[in-house]
């Protein structure tokens, strides 16, 4: 087996070094009724051309573009990944080395990871950005336990049109802890109803996702306010990174914390994971920030260099007492964002979230046109709710065989929103893509 | 002294990113228009962030330069205790990047995801299989992340029976991500000490388990490296209390094909498919730590679980004793997809095999340094072995100083200081993948810099010196942190 | 690190068993941590302390020192209230390390029980037990 370098004679005579005589006696320590007595009932192994064979016929079975065009986001959204990303990441160096402990010799992955952590804080306009978590989810959950932890309330609220997965994620993290969730109803124009603050007291945090679940941004400066009076902290998480390339961000909205899910930066879809958790808080949080923070320092000979730094908070040192449990942070993840922002660059990603607004807007006015309803009045970024009439499920389904995905059914999320599809449009759909949707529902 | 494989290279400085670039430079094709302009209110949009611009060629010469500072598996033997080191095989990149995995949304209806869906329930199997349990959720993004789910299962599981607890049993030799788990459900770590031949003893477990312990939180092998050997027993206490026994399965890489978890008392574990199922480690991630348990732990998992019915397969939310979701979609697909290629690609005998070669590679290097490092446990180890610094006391050196002088000598450190119960660890752990001559080179390595010690201390204290920077200023890193450019 | 031979031990300060001294300064109790503590646990990054106002009882955890590595407690040698607070250790935690027993001091107590100082040890106690422990 090529990835196993023993030949007979190399495990011969280590076993004699050793003092063993066969490879079981290596086992000796282990107590017979430990044992196992079968061999694993796995399937006999592949060769490498089995193996190729086998995967693209699995591959073969998922609709994806080019061939299926689908017009669904909610979390995880379909953007050009230019070649040179995924080239770089796929450096062996990048990619086999593990968490920089040994930091002489892993200023590879630390720069890297400092100069994600740098863009990611001017993406959300935020002091210090983590090198990341799992995925926005995730982020959302640590983020309401960070809010937890400095201010010793231990009440939450959060909006009902943060993404119901995140909010599902945040439950289940919270169920052991007797932390209280309140969720924040929805108003008519597809905003989050911040009138029930007035009632709560002790708060520790409030949350709101922008662009919102419905793909309706938020008025964060207003809701920011509002939050601060209540002394909580303002959290504010997102879903689609991308749209900070245009609309105000967080940081210049007042947020404390921010945090969401960065996989539109050069992660690709790949059925929901890996994913990409970003972080973000004002500086005086700091040192209860969850997870890995890589530093700037210099070496013996003065040369500028970099290290993790405050592990104090992280698992290895503080154990039962840590900021959080967490153990990695998805580096490769990050890296592939730092590229990706480093490739588009300032004047690119604003032209590009141009872009990916406008492509939406675009079907927008166009279903307009066709006399469908646009469920939500307020501005959206890159995806929006329309409402179908009566029966559109049966057309949903023969777009299916049309290979055509006509955007996500919301009623399973919330079923006083039947017949309501939240669809989502990127650089990557074409005018003749929108424009064959718009035939297809119309007809 | 033969030629040493750390040699000095020309490798380049590189600046920050935002060192370099000019206005108006773009390293992305940007799509045509094709539709015309919608623009937002003023209130609403910002100035867009201060990114560099950067063109391909600025992005491309940073990133290789960059990566050139690394080390990884690819360039050396990188035996990391506790984290499985392995090699990564190339194929199992090729197949997470084809197009109908990476490009597939998660919330595809069933029938048009089969392919992956097929994968995860197949690769769900495989695992059952390899640790004997009955269920497994692929869910968790990493190892911690398995840990919390396992443990929230557990708690689950006592909530469920009207009797909720509030203490968890964690050996003095468990990595730090166990009692912080513990911490996050809400369960207060009771430390249990280990005996004098490095394992747990049933008298410990017997005198601290009761019936207001959720359970215990052991890792088989231990981070010495040694086999519980008393872990059936331990496992029958833990269980006539009503506990439930959780199994770090971080080192299952010793015993796969040999020690089945489920047989031995293990109710639920997690596994590192980025350790012991060889996919990459990325620098830091990402990382999948499916989760695995038996029968009665089943209606916890989290939510989607992947089911078959009649050779189709989807997606089904309906388990209403779920604990949730831990993670916002499926878990981390791309590197499933990794691991499920390496266990298709090994097959039953060589992942077997694998164990043993494991094992044999950690015994050759204990019994050969045995004499030049002070071994903390002088018995047969598995797959990972420690040492310590106290040879080198006299000498005025220190487990550090080894460390970074064997950076020279073109190795990656072993892992250093861990696990706590051995002063100055030094935790060597080879895998299977490095072969004989590599672990000869890297034993010839550590005994010139026992020799260098004795000789010429200043040579380690001064350590390392071929690497692009030297010792790091980590006092100031904490003092005044700088993390932002 | 230090030998025990080479520690400073001030004659009219008085220790706790976890390395943390005490000064009668008046009616109050001025609290640091003595030169062992500070050699063990090398350069010092961080120290939490506690806001006046804040009451512990003997033996309560009131501040953490945290070096790059490790994290140590420090425990209230008396009972009482804080009332006052070192605030130059947030932006300069080696006065620790530097001067532990003038500018690196931690806190200053209003004990709630005088006599709690009696059943500290002298500097000689101190000298001895660590010598014991060689």
């Amino acid at each position: 087996m090529r990835y196993l370098p023993h030949t007979s004679e190399d495990i011969d005579l280590m076993l004699k070094a050793v003092g063993a005589d066969c490879l079981d006696d290596l086992f000796s320590t282990i107590p017979n009724d430990c044992l196992s007595k079968d061999d694993l009932a796995l399937p006999e192994a592949l060769t490498e051309w089995e193996l190729d064979s086998h995967m693209s016929t699995l591959s073969g079975a998922m609709a994806v573009s080019p061939d299926y065009k689908v017009f669904m986001g909610a979390g995880s959204y379909e953007h050009y990944i230019p070649a040179s990303v995924s080239y770089l990441l796929g450096r062996s160096e990048f990619v086999t080395s593990y968490t920089p402990y040994q930091p002489e010799v892993s200023q590879g992955t630390l720069q890297a990871i400092y100069e994600y952590q740098t863009l990611a804080a001017r993406l959300l306009g935020m002091e210090v950005a983590t090198a990341s978590h799992y995925d926005g989810a995730t982020a959302l959950a640590e983020s309401l336990l960070m809010a937890v932890r400095i201010t010793q309330k231990t009440r939450v609220a959060v909006s009902s049109l943060i993404h119901p997965f995140y909010r599902q994620v945040v439950r289940t993290y919270f169920e052991p802890t007797g932390y209280e969730v309140i969720e924040l109803p929805y108003l008519k124009n597809g905003l989050t109803d911040i009138d029930g603050l007035d009632e709560l007291n002790d708060l520790a945090a409030v949350a709101v996702q922008s662009p919102n679940f419905f793909g309706c941004i938020e008025n964060l400066k207003e809701i920011g306010e509002k939050v601060h009076n209540k002394e909580a902290l303002f959290i504010t998480c997102f879903t689609e990174a991308l749209s900070y390339g245009l609309l105000k961000n967080p940081g210049s909205q007042d947020a404390d914390i921010v945090c969401g899910e960065g996989q539109s930066l050069g992660i690709p879809r790949s059925f929901g994971g890996p994913a990409l958790g970003m972080l973000a808080s004002r500086k005086k949080y700091m040192r209860s920030l969850p997870g890995r923070l890589v530093g700037q320092t210099k070496d013996l000979d003065g040369k500028r260099g970099f290290v993790l730094t405050l592990a104090t908070r992280e698992q290895h040192i503080r154990r039962e007492k840590a900021t959080s449990n967490i153990c990695t942070n998805n580096s490769l993840c990050a890296l592939a964002a730092a590229i990706y922002m480093a490739s588009v660059g300032g004047t690119g990603i604003k032209k590009l979230a141009e872009l990916n607004h406008d492509r939406a807007e675009y079907l927008k006015q166009e279903l307009k046109k066709a006399g469908f309803r646009i469920s939500f009045e307020s501005p959206t970024f890159n995806e929006f709710v329309v409402e179908f009439p009566e029966g559109f499920d049966l057309v949903y389904d023969r777009l299916l065989k049309k290979k055509i995905v006509a955007g996500l059914p919301l009623s399973i999320y919330y079923p006083e929103l039947v017949n309501h599809y939240l669809l989502c449009v990127t650089e990557t759909m074409s005018k003749n893509d929108m424009d064959a949707l718009v035939m297809e529902v119309k007809s | 002294m033969k030629e040493l494989i750390g040699t000095t290279g020309l490798i380049l400085n590189e600046p920050l990113l935002w060192e370099k670039g000019k206005k108006g430079r773009c390293g992305f094709s940007l799509p045509r228009r094709h539709v015309e302009s919608f623009p937002l209110d003023n209130e609403l949009t910002g100035e867009g962030p201060d990114f560099p611009d950067l063109s391909e060629v600025d992005v491309v010469r940073h990133y290789t330069r960059l990566s050139q500072w690394n080390f990884g598996v690819d360039t050396g033997m990188y035996p990391l205790g506790s984290c499985t080191m392995k090699y990564s095989p190339k194929t199992n990149e090729r197949q997470a990047g084809l197009s109908g995995f990476a490009g597939a949304h998660p919330l595809l209806p069933s029938d048009l995801s089969q392919g992956t869906l097929r994968m995860m329930y197949e690769l769900e199997q495989y695992l059952a299989e390899i640790t004997g349990m009955d269920a497994v959720t692929l869910q968790p993004a990493a190892g911690a992340h398995g840990e919390l789910t396992g443990m929230l299962v557990i708690h689950a599981y006592h909530k469920n029976r009207g009797a909720q607890r509030s203490k968890i049993l964690v050996p003095d030799t468990a990595h730090g991500t166990n009692p912080a788990t513990a911490t996050l459900c809400n369960y207060r770590s009771i430390q249990v000490n280990s005996n004098e031949d490095g394992i747990l003893s049933v008298e410990s477990v017997a005198d601290v388990m009761d019936e207001d312990t959720a359970g215990i939180m052991l890792t088989n092998p231990n981070t010495l490296g040694l086999f519980e050997e008393n872990i059936r027993q331990i496992a029958e206490i833990v269980h006539s209390k009503g506990g439930i026994v959780y199994c770090d399965g971080a080192n299952l890489n010793a015993v796969m094909g040999i020690v089945k978890m489920a047989k031995i008392g293990v109710d639920v574990m997690h596994l590192n498919l980025h350790k012991t199922f060889s996919t990459p480690h990325g620098g830091g991630g990402p990382g999948s730590g499916p989760v695995c348990v038996k029968k009665h732990l089943e209606p916890f998992l989290p939510v989607p679980r992947v089911v078959e019915e009649e050779g189709r397969f989807r997606l089904s939310y309906n388990y209403p004793q779920s604990i949730g979701k831990v993670q916002a979609f499926h878990g981390n697909i791309g590197v499933m997809i990794k691991a499920y290629s390496y266990i298709r690609s090994m097959g039953p005998k060589d992942l077997k095999k694998a164990s043993q070669l494991a094992v044999l590679n950690a015994n050759y290097i204990k019994e050969s340094l045995k004499d030049t490092l002070h071994l903390a446990y002088d018995r047969p180890c598995m797959h990972e072995c420690v040492f310590s610094d106290e040879k080198q006391k006299d000498d005025n050196v220190t487990t550090l100083d080894m460390a970074k002088r064997l950076m020279d000598y073109g190795f990656h450190p072993p892992t250093v200081y861990f696990p706590l119960v051995v002063h100055g660890a030094i935790m060597v752990e080879p895998t299977e993948t490095e072969s004989k001559e590599d672990i000869d080179k890297f034993i010839e390595a550590f005994k010139a810099i026992a020799n260098e010690a004795k000789e010429n201390p200043d040579l380690l204290h001064d350590a390392p010196c071929k690497s692009k920077v030297r010792r790091l200023d980590e006092v100031s890193a904490a003092r005044k942190p700088c993390l932002t450019g | 690190m230090k030998e025990i031979s080479e520690l400073n031990l001030p004659t009219d300060l008085r220790y706790a068993e976890e390395h943390e001294w005490a000064k009668l300064e008046d009616d109050k109790v001025r609290v640091g941590l003595d030169d062992y503590a500070q050699d063990q646990l090398g350069d010092i990054v961080f120290v939490e302390l506690p806001k006046v106002g804040d009451t512990f009882k003997k033996g309560e955890v009131f501040a953490t020192v945290e070096s790059v590595k490790a994290v140590s407690e420090c425990y209230m040698p008396v009972s009482g209230e804080i009332v006052s607070v070192n605030n130059s250790l947030e932006e300069s935690p080696e006065l620790v390390n530097k001067s532990p027993y003038g500018d690196g001091w931690f806190v200053v107590i209003n004990p709630g029980n005088p006599s709690e100082m009696d059943t500290l040890m002298t500097n000689e106690t101190c000298l001895k037990k660590l010598k014991g422990t060689e």
